[in-house]
């Protein structure tokens, strides 16, 4: 096992995977001289040359079609977007091509495109860097949407995207990034189907995706010296939804919290309520509960984005209120 | 406002049913007025106001069941809110089985009953009766955690299997629950005094000789009045134990156990046994077995008895040692009235006697006070002009 970086995981992944396979290539704004908006791929450009590592225009409708061709034509592109809120000008391309061409064509393409980016807030980055939209990407049929909360998975999961025959989109929580820990440089392309519980408990499940997995677990720990024992339950994947997982859990706990930056109109969070109440409705003890982000556009000022993130307080309060 | 409940009519009483409104909404009811009629295992009995007020809404309707403690009607009451008085006893063990045929009993408020679907689930599967449960949720909705404590409450504490609809086998399960409780529970302890009624029975038979045939006394009436003023003389067996505690009660309300043709037994109270001239009791006497064998005593009759008087003498029996009824500590026994050598002042006379027994709560009194009501008992029958 070697200890690295959430950004170091990506690029491991990334080096091997242009290292295994020469249809691989890396496109997105800055990936090569600048070494990418958050020093992912740097070094890359170096190793690979500019062929394989690609600076395109600031213009994401274009790339991420330009990466969808390339994928109908057998290639294995890469695209890096900077963040979520960016992607919004992709979108035409990835509802109305990658999302639609195999089942347009009959199942004669295939769109093996794989899309990283950056999501999520608590950076001071204000209300045009720091939206978290997975809930959006994971409305559309016909993509695999992956939030990978750790190191391991943050270097597995891509690997996994690329033996993918369609679209898959990583939103990668910015915040991550310097995070560290332990990554098995031998490992492949991990499982990209289920959903993973990272602590164990009995008492209330815990679940969400992403940087907030990290509030979870700590919410979970100051909730079992109260007594309470959370499990937490990191969904990985948004699409498609590993339901078994989060049912299985709260049949045991008989409750669950939901916990996602997104805001809480329309959010994902409220797909997973709906699962629950639609599935599992007889073995609740209470209701279930959504902690999500203030409907408002992230602020820049740090007290007030704090106070518009999810953070650990505010979990263990909805869980002493509904079960202490 | 005030909440009208279903009372407590005994210690065995889990539930009762609505069998009639006495009092519609927008009727006054006064203190003590009888307002509806309720039917337990034992008895239909006719249920009093404990408040004074105008009636606003009827929340239950005739013919359901529902635990002690529901609320039935509410009153209007004018001034500030009146406090209903606590129960008598513990909250209610839930029922452990639905009525056949149905989901378990809710209150018909069912909309303020806020359930969590697996509490809701387990309560059906166990047939727990969420009416009788306090919710520990917000809000006060009951959880899965509520409802498994009130199963393993049923399960510490035996209640009587299903209601059948064979009254006098009720009557027995009702029976049966109190005395295994009042035998589990109680450490009992018994005294008895034979007790000389000679000059008791003479004054009674000159009273009666003065007296038309309708209002001639019996002495059992005797034996009451003697036995609730001799309470005045030992208090503290005047009293109901609660929990780890005794608590004293002032006002004395002897309960006459009186047996049913039907099988069973009731004992109802006689309300201020020791403030009533012999002939009121005697007329109370008569009104309470006639409205015990009618099945229509009243809620307080019920619930309020502080000791309990048993007479088996009419069958026979010499000598009683009963159980007593919970939660009162003592029971007093009288056997049969006979005739007995006896001496008197070293000779021996035959005279009329009557043996006379208290059973005791071992927790609350004590043989040496249990002794000594006796001896007040037959002081007093020594005095009969005195009664």
């Amino acid at each position: 096992m070697t200890t690295m970086t959430y950004r170091e995981a990506v690029r491991s992944a990334l080096s091997e995977a242009l290292r295994r396979d020469p249809r691989v290539f890396v496109m997105g704004e800055d990936v090569g001289r600048y070494g990418g908006a958050f020093a992912v791929s740097h070094g890359l450009l170096e190793e690979f040359g500019p062929e394989r590592i690609r600076d395109t225009p600031l213009m994401e409708s274009t790339f991420v079609g330009a990466g969808i061709g390339a994928a109908l034509n057998g290639m294995r592109p890469i695209v890096e977007i900077m963040t979520i809120n960016f992607s919004m000008l992709a979108m035409d391309q990835v509802l109305n091509n990658a999302a639609t061409l195999r089942y347009m064509s009959g199942g004669q393409l295939s769109v093996p495109v794989v899309v990283r980016m950056a999501t999520g807030g608590g950076r001071q980055m204000a209300a045009q860097h720091s939206h978290s939209l997975e809930g959006w990407y994971a409305h559309i049929p016909g993509i695999s949407v992956l939030v990978p909360a750790t190191v391991a998975d943050a270097r597995g999961m891509l690997l996994a995207a690329l033996e993918e025959p369609d679209p898959v989109f990583i939103m990668e929580h910015a915040t991550l990034y310097p995070m560290e820990g332990e990554v098995d440089e031998g490992s492949g392309a991990c499982d990209i189907r289920k959903a993973a519980v990272r602590r164990e408990g009995q008492h209330v499940s815990l679940i969400t995706y992403g940087a907030c997995l990290w509030k979870a677990l700590a919410a979970a720990e100051r909730l079992a010296e109260k007594g309470v024992e959370a499990e937490v339950i990191d969904l990985r994947v948004l699409r498609p939804l590993d339901s078994e997982t989060i049912l299985a859990s709260v049949r045991k706990t008989r409750g669950a919290v939901i916990v996602e930056e997104a805001w809480r109109t329309g959010g994902f969070a409220a797909e997973v309520s709906a699962q629950i109440m639609e599935n599992a409705f007889d073995v609740l003890d209470w209701p279930v509960q959504r902690v999500c982000g203030v409907e408002v556009p992230a602020p820049y000022a740090k007290h007030m984005e704090d106070a518009s993130l999810p953070q650990v307080e505010d979990i263990v309060e909805v869980v002493e209120a509904n079960l202490v | 406002m005030a909440d009208f409940r279903m009372p407590s009519l005994g210690a065995d009483m889990t539930a009762g049913e609505l069998v009639a409104w006495l009092k519609q909404p927008g009727d006054l009811v006064r203190k003590g007025e009888v307002i509806a009629e309720v039917e337990t295992d034992k008895a239909i009995a006719e249920i009093e106001s404990m408040f004074t007020g105008v009636v606003e809404r009827l929340l239950i309707e005739t013919g359901a069941k529902v635990p002690v403690g529901t609320v039935l009607a509410v009153i209007r009451t004018e001034g500030p809110e009146e406090e209903a008085p606590a129960p008598t006893v513990s909250p209610p063990a839930p029922e452990r089985r639905r009525a056949a045929g149905g989901r378990a009993a809710r209150t018909p408020a069912a909309g303020r009953l806020r359930v969590s679907p697996v509490a809701q689930k387990l309560a059906d599967e166990k047939g727990v009766d969420l009416a009788g449960i306090t919710g520990s949720g917000p809000g006060g909705r009951i959880m899965v955690r509520d409802v498994e404590e009130a199963i393993a409450r049923a399960q510490a504490a035996p209640v009587p299997p299903a209601a059948p609809a064979d009254r006098a086998l009720r009557m027995r399960q009702g029976i049966a629950a109190a005395m295994s409780r009042s035998h589990r529970e109680i450490p009992h302890f018994h005294v008895e005094s034979v007790i000389d009624m000679n000059r008791a029975v003479a004054w009674l038979t000159e009273e009666n000789k003065q007296r038309p045939v309708a209002r001639r006394l019996i002495y059992g009436v005797l034996l009451v009045k003697a036995a609730a003023l001799a309470l005045k003389k030992v208090p503290d067996m005047n009293a109901v134990w609660s929990e780890d505690h005794v608590e004293l009660r002032r006002e004395i309300h002897l309960g006459v156990a009186i047996a049913l043709a039907g099988g069973g037994l009731v004992a109802p109270a006689i309300h201020n046994t020791d403030t009533l001239a012999l002939d009121e009791l005697m007329a109370r006497f008569r009104d309470l077995v006639q409205r015990a064998r009618a099945g229509r005593l009243r809620s307080s009759e019920m619930s309020d008895p502080t000791v309990t008087v048993t007479n088996l003498g009419e069958l026979g029996a010499e000598s009683v040692f009963g159980l007593i009824y919970p939660p009162q500590v003592a029971l007093v026994g009288f056997g049969r009235l006979t005739e007995r050598p006896w001496s008197v002042e070293g000779r021996v006379e035959v005279h009329k006697v009557i043996h006379a027994s208290l059973a005791g709560d071992h927790r609350a009194v004590d043989g040496y006070r249990g002794s000594a009501y006796l001896a007040e008992v037959e002081r007093l029958l020594q005095e009969p002009e005195k009664l």
